[in-house]
């Protein structure tokens, strides 16, 4: 996938500049596993002909699927990190998705992701009321949150949608317009003042050759046809990473979250400073609600979140409470996602790049000294490249799960060293601490 | 969950005032207020409701009054029954995980998983009937447990996030139901619409209770709870897995190793939330198709939550859900739209909660004061404990 770009994007948020990247040996390591992965996705493609794998259109499918769980994935980000869980962000996105699509239908696209971005953050205040006014176990009040939401925005849907044009009890009606999408001109073919710049990325991707028109096509999904909304939520994560590790506001929410009663201490009003970041939580959530229904689709309809909250729950854990790291998860289920979508016949390539990656763990392994694992992973590849060369076609039912099952299997084979807020989902109340 | 997770606040006053300060719920003062405190919260959320059903133009006293006009007679009394019954199953499966501070999520995907095999190896074998019956139980909690058992191996062995795992698997598991249904399962000897998959043989189907309108799954799930409460509440086993739950740290210095908790808190999970479907598909379908409930995993944790776990809040929650699920068709007609229904279950589930806290919050500070008054008339501190 797109791990160079990942790399710049995700070290830029933490370190300052450039150079510091290059000479971290983080970032230095980082670089390294993008390299590599881009070469090995490079040779799956020449020997599957699978093009779609690192294809424009891919990509920009990717980043059109990972939106809304980026941006449910922030929310958890922002709810967490001062202390409070979120179960309910699938909730707050479908207030998202409703209002999103209301204000979308009556009055326009923009004002209907701000209506959306409304929505969400009545549904974290709720959150908030319950979690940090009356201390209530934030599971609960989440799961609560969750069937409210489901629940009220049908009971709004059936007064408001039945009866007009295109509405009903479980969808409304369509959009007035869409948000416009830009190429980028010279890197993607855009019209500059009118007249239409040649698509340098674009012509080197259609050559196919090894390793460069790979990172053509992966940049060229960035310029081309990208909605302005797509570019908005991007840059809500370094956004974030910025507000949250580099202001002193930031540093309060963050501190609320670790040791509230030493924040107490220092004067931060933890109580204050919990409800922003909860109703931020639920702006973030109702913006990736909708997205989904002024962006990804034209309307409204019932169930359309489709589980995404939890998705993002579930990148924000894996990317390990940081913006970095959700986007990545992110990015890598938006991508797997993607494959599915556009192409069936890309899923049996990727057993091939799973082969590819478990023969390198296998080496790296055996250089450490560490056999075991070394031939697991070993075993492993064999296992994967022997699916490869038996299986052409896999039922279209069961690529309907490679998003899952990737998420689980990079879970499975990564080391993982998660460190959660310390006081994430504990309970707090002002002044107890004596 | 939520009484446990609360700290004694005092410290350094002495134990026995610690002691006074920690809520009891098996304490039957306490439950007694709990209850009345439960109660006064479902009419506060009734109103609220109200106010909602108000403000959007309907009449809320009218579709109250025929909500328990309809509900209270008979048929509707057991349609409520029957609709608690998975209620009961599904919360008991992710109470057992939250005992262990486990969150399975993932009922779902494991009810679901556990209908499809559990059909089709019922439909394979021919055995008496109680047997018959039996077998499927049984097949079906084991197939559940089969399922939750990939997220218990991927915690215990490579530390995955139950949460993730079990988000996942409920999506693999729809895949993996879908195709395992396309391509072999499948009933193709009617050109049926409804398409299920082989019908159960007659020894397999479970009595009604009521004819139509109750399963004696009901009884079973009752039975269930019951074991819950054996296992969890007064077996050496469920005092391990509650003491792993609350500090596994401190249970690992007792000798009691977590993961093999972990393990066996998800897996009991597992096999209860097999059991989820089995009122459709034992006493109603006959089958595993259409017609086989979805979302009851998810119902479940709220039921689990209102009922905090405990066995008898489990039943009464669960109760009160099946009751206004059965009352949801009449609202229809009062053309007041039944999902309102949803919105007062989850308004319940946060007013319950909140109220409960407020109450306890209440308790202990009156205990606080009159503990300190106490103190204050120089009464020695070790008479209090």
């Amino acid at each position: 996938m797109s791990t160079t770009e990942l790399s710049a994007e995700t070290t830029t948020a933490t370190k300052p500049n450039l150079l510091a990247i290059i000479n971290s040996r983080h970032g230095l390591r980082l670089i390294t596993a993008g390299t590599l992965l881009l070469v090995l996705l490079s040779i799956t493609r020449l020997i599957t002909g699978a093009d779609d794998l690192t294809s424009s259109g891919t990509m920009g499918t990717t980043l059109r699927l990972t939106v809304p769980i980026l941006l449910a994935g922030l929310a958890g980000l922002w709810s967490e990190r001062v202390g409070i869980v979120n179960i309910g962000i699938e909730g707050m996105m479908i207030f998202g998705t409703w209002f999103g699509a209301y204000g979308a239908w009556q009055f326009g696209p923009w004002v209907g992701l701000l209506m959306g971005v409304g929505g969400g953050a009545i549904g974290g205040l709720i959150h908030a009321v319950a979690t940090v006014r009356f201390n209530v176990d934030h599971v609960i009040s989440g799961v609560a949150l969750n069937l409210l939401a489901a629940g009220g925005m049908r009971y709004m849907s059936e007064l408001v949608f039945v009866g007009k044009k295109g509405g009903g009890i479980s969808q409304s009606p369509p959009r007035k317009s869409a948000i416009p999408t830009f190429d980028v001109p010279f890197l993607a073919g855009g019209k500059l003042f009118g007249w239409k710049s040649p698509d340098m990325l674009g012509s080197i991707e259609d050559k196919h050759w090894f390793v460069i028109s790979d990172l053509a096509g992966i940049l060229r999904g960035f310029a081309f046809g990208m909605s302005w909304a797509t570019l908005l939520a991007l840059c809500l994560v370094p956004l974030t990473a910025w507000v949250l590790w580099r202001t002193r506001f930031g540093l309060r929410l963050r501190s609320s979250g670790e040791a509230p009663f030493a924040a107490e201490s220092l004067g931060v009003k933890v109580t204050r400073v919990r409800y922003l970041g909860v109703i931020i939580s639920g702006s973030f959530a109702g913006l990736g609600g909708a997205y989904l229904s002024v962006v990804s689709f034209s309307a409204y309809r019932q169930g359309q979140t489709a589980g995404r909250g939890y998705i993002g729950l579930a990148t924000m854990i894996f990317g390990n409470w940081r913006p970095s790291g959700v986007l990545g998860g992110a990015m890598l289920f938006g991508f797997s996602d993607a494959l599915k979508l556009r192409r069936d016949d890309s899923i049996p390539a990727l057993f091939l790049f799973i082969s590819f990656i478990a023969a390198l763990v296998m080496v790296l392994s055996i250089y450490r000294k560490r056999l075991i694992p070394g031939v697991l992973a070993g075993a492993f590849g064999v296992l994967f490249l022997v699916t490869y060369l038996t299986v052409n076609k896999v039922p279209s039912s069961l690529t309907q799960a490679t998003p899952y099952l990737v998420t689980l299997l990079v879970l499975a084979t990564a080391s993982q060293h998660l460190r959660p807020p310390a006081y994430a989902g504990r309970p707090y109340r002002p002044g107890e601490s004596h | 969950m939520v009484e446990e997770t609360r700290i004694p606040v005092a410290d350094g006053v002495g134990r026995g005032l610690s002691k006074l300060m920690t809520p009891k719920l098996h304490n039957s003062k306490n439950g007694l207020i709990t209850t009345a405190s439960s109660i006064a919260a479902v009419l506060l959320a009734l109103v609220i409701s109200g106010i909602m059903l108000k403000l959007t133009g309907k009449d809320p006293i009218a579709a109250y009054r025929k909500m328990i006009e309809t509900g209270f007679q008979s048929d509707k009394m057991l349609e409520a029954l029957q609709r608690a019954t998975p209620l009961m199953l599904s919360a008991v499966a992710v109470a057992i995980g939250f005992k262990m501070n486990l969150f399975n999520i993932g009922v779902e995907g494991q009810y679901l998983f556990a209908a499809l095999i559990a059909a089709v190896v019922g439909a394979a074998v021919s055995l008496p009937a109680p047997l018959h019956v039996a077998f499927i139980l049984v097949v079906a909690m084991a197939a559940g447990a089969f399922w939750a058992g990939i997220a218990a191996v991927l915690k215990v062995k490579r530390g995955v996030n139950e949460v993730i795992a079990t988000i996942m698997l409920n999506y693999v598991a729809l895949s993996v139901i879908q195709w395992l249904f396309d391509s072999f399962f499948r009933d193709s000897s009617k050109s049926d619409l409804n398409v299920k998959t082989k019908i159960l043989p007659r020894s397999a189907w479970m009595p009604d209770l009521a004819s139509g309108r109750l399963s004696s799954m009901f009884i079973v799930a009752l039975v269930m709870v019951f074991a819950y409460w054996i296992v969890v509440f007064k077996s050496r086993f469920g005092f391990r897995l509650r003491a792993s739950g609350l500090n596994s740290v401190a249970a690992r210095t007792a000798g009691i190793s977590s993961n093999r908790m972990i393990f066996t808190a998800l897996i009991i999970s597992g096999a209860v939330a097999g059991l989820v479907a089995m009122p459709s598909v034992l006493g109603d379908i006959h089958a595993y198709g259409q017609g086989v409930p979805d979302g009851l995993g998810f119902a479940g944790i709220a039921v689990a939550l209102l009922g905090r776990n405990h066995p008898v809040g489990i039943i009464a929650a669960a109760m009160l859900y099946g009751f206004l699920d059965a009352t949801a068709g009449v609202l229809q007609i009062q053309h007041v739209p039944s999902s309102i229904i949803d919105v007062i279950k989850a308004i319940i589930v946060l007013t319950v909660v909140i109220v409960n806290e407020a109450v306890t919050r209440w308790m202990n500070r009156r205990t606080a004061a009159r503990t300190s008054m106490a103190l204050q008339a120089a009464t020695p501190v070790g008479a209090l404990a």
